[in-house]
């Protein structure tokens, strides 16, 4: 017990360490011109221009996280909020429906999405957040049912029964209890978001994925790795940042 | 403090309770004792609306409960079930503080009744204060469970088949706190069970449900010695009745004060005078003696037992209910 503990605790500081490790990589990526024209330029002596300077990497990290953070919001809120109407009585019935309705949500292309909703919205930020949204849906909703679904039955029937409100029982008990399960369907969908998000760059979003569009109209090979090296690094950085939150959430489970 | 007049419940075509009249006095500890599918747990259950009655009247302090909110009602009564229902996610103290908070009580009283509680139920609170449920033995967890139900100083305990999940050593021990939570509080308590032995050892009233009827309802004494009808002869074992007789009378109720009759001094050593006379019964025939010494809790030798004193009628003047 003890060995696992430690080993789970060691575990812990490594998965630590390499997220500071990934975010300093990242961070000299996104400030690192200076040095990285040079080099980019050895690797690539047949380009005229190596180093994607049409914006600054730090702006297009900030529009590519804008983007994923707002229709991950959404995602999130339009998620839970379903599995938990599925979940009460009254919406029982409605599970099947919702869950059909989400799932042909993700079985659509986000490419595709964009492209019906480019003539109906207009260019611009707003359909390629619908589409993210849509598209990021569907593993937090399934989160949430399986979540709220594994909260043992005896604690809601005490909790019922010693006087909680609805309220009280949702939030205090069902979400609480919930919530480990729900946050590894919001991490999934959040870097699911992050790669998808760089596709939004084909309708004129600005994001990450804008070096790679460009680069791949061009022929210029270094812009391409430039915008995926980043989105790529950007997707392991949040992904160690969600476990290390994981971890904090389900503490009570491994105390000793 | 309960009174329930021809409270009748049907789930579908099945009519779980059946025009059910009782009234439940303050400080009473009733069992409500019944074979599964009885009725026993629903009728626990519509005194705190977990289930709601169809027809009849359910009075709590005098008022119909329907005219409390259930979140209200049901902090005044607490509640422990057999699958105990701990909050996985919360430490000893906070499950043990849930109605404390809800009806926000400041910090310092909250912390000084989970103290409390602990101590009572013999839960080191240095110990076990910051522990999870999940680190605990089910005996522990149901002690907490006993504290969270305790923990707002309810005016009834309601309790579902509480310790049927347990083993019978553990078993014993919470239903002797349980006696004696009873015994210093005077808190009225209902508790729903299947264990005829648990209810002839606890309940001050026994109420006897089949088919969502009562079928009889007095002191443990009156079931046993009073049978309303065959069913309640069968249903505590007719071969095993004078068992069970004995179990609820105690030693001291039985003995022949020193003085009366000299010792002996070949006798291997006394019985205490707390032990009922079914364990007393025990002790005779593992012995192969007819006769015993009876000591008090201080150790003195304070007169005996004779194997024929089991057989004297109950003196009317005693309650006749060993704890």
């Amino acid at each position: 017990m003890i060995a696992l503990t430690l080993r789970k605790s060691m575990r812990a500081v490594e998965q630590d360490r390499l997220l500071w490790a990934v975010l300093a990589l990242f961070l000299l990526l996104v400030f690192g011109a200076g040095w990285l024209k040079p080099l980019f330029a050895s690797l690539f002596p047949q380009l005229q221009r190596p180093l994607y300077d049409h914006d600054s990497f730090a702006s297009l990290v900030l529009a590519h996280l804008q983007i994923v953070v707002l229709s991950s919001i959404a995602a999130t809120v339009v998620g839970v909020s379903a599995g938990v109407f599925a979940t009460r009585a009254a919406g029982r019935e409605f599970r099947p429906l919702i869950e059909t309705l989400v799932s042909a949500g993700q079985t659509f292309p986000p490419v595709a999405v964009l492209a019906v909703a480019i003539p109906l919205i207009g260019f611009g930020v707003a359909p390629a957040l619908i589409a993210l949204a849509l598209y990021g849906v569907l593993p937090i909703l399934q989160a949430t049912l399986a979540g709220v679904e594994s909260v043992p039955a005896p604690a809601l029937e005490a909790a019922e029964g010693l006087g909680l409100n609805r309220w009280q029982r949702l939030f205090g008990v069902e979400l609480a209890l919930a919530a480990p399960v729900i946050l590894a369907g919001v991490r999934t969908s959040v870097i699911i978001n992050i790669g998808t998000a760089a596709i939004a760059s084909t309708v004129g979003v600005k994001t990450l994925g804008l070096p790679i569009i460009v680069g791949l109209s061009g022929f210029n090979t270094a812009y391409v790795i430039q915008g995926a090296v980043l989105v790529g690094l950007l997707a392991v950085a949040v992904d160690l940042a969600f476990e290390t939150l994981q971890r904090r959430l389900v503490r009570w489970q491994s105390t000793r | 403090m309960i009174e329930l007049q021809e409270v009748s419940k049907r789930f579908g075509a099945v009519t779980a309770i059946d025009e059910v009249s009782l009234t439940i006095g303050r400080g009473e500890l009733v069992v409500i004792l019944g074979s599964s599918g009885s009725g026993k747990s629903t009728l626990l259950r519509m005194m705190n609306r977990l289930v709601e009655h169809d027809s009849g009247r359910i009075l709590f302090a005098g008022e119909e409960i329907r005219s409390f909110r259930p979140e209200d009602l049901r902090r005044r009564m607490g509640y422990a079930i057999q699958s105990i229902g701990l909050f996985p996610h919360w430490s000893v103290e906070r499950n043990i503080a849930t109605v404390p908070s809800l009806l926000r009580w400041p910090k310092t009283r909250v912390d000084a009744r989970v103290a409390e509680l602990m101590t009572l139920l013999q839960l080191e609170p240095a110990v076990y204060r910051a522990r999870y449920p999940h680190q605990l033995s089910g005996g522990q967890q149901q002690r907490v469970g006993v504290a969270r139900a305790l923990a707002a100083d309810p005016e009834v305990l309601l309790m579902d088949e509480p310790f049927g999940a347990l083993d019978p050593v553990t078993r014993a021990a919470l239903q002797r706190e349980l006696a004696h939570i009873h015994d210093v509080s005077g808190k009225t308590i209902v508790l729903v069970t299947h264990d005829i032995d648990e209810a002839l050892g606890l309940a001050t009233r026994i109420v006897l449900l089949d088919a969502g009827r009562i079928v009889q309802s007095g002191t443990p004494l009156e079931m046993l010695a009073q049978p309303a009808s065959d069913f309640v002869t069968d249903f505590f074992g007719r071969a095993d009745v004078g068992i069970r007789l004995l179990g609820l009378r105690r030693v001291s109720e039985y003995m022949r004060p020193v003085g009366e009759h000299p010792l002996h001094d070949d006798d291997e050593g006394p019985i205490s005078d707390t032990l009922s006379l079914r364990d007393a019964l025990s002790v005779f025939v593992s012995r192969r003696v007819d006769r015993l010494p009876v000591a008090n809790g201080e150790g003195t030798i304070v007169g005996r037992l004779e194997l024929r004193d089991l057989l004297r009628p109950p003196r009317p003047s005693e309650p006749g209910i060993a704890q």
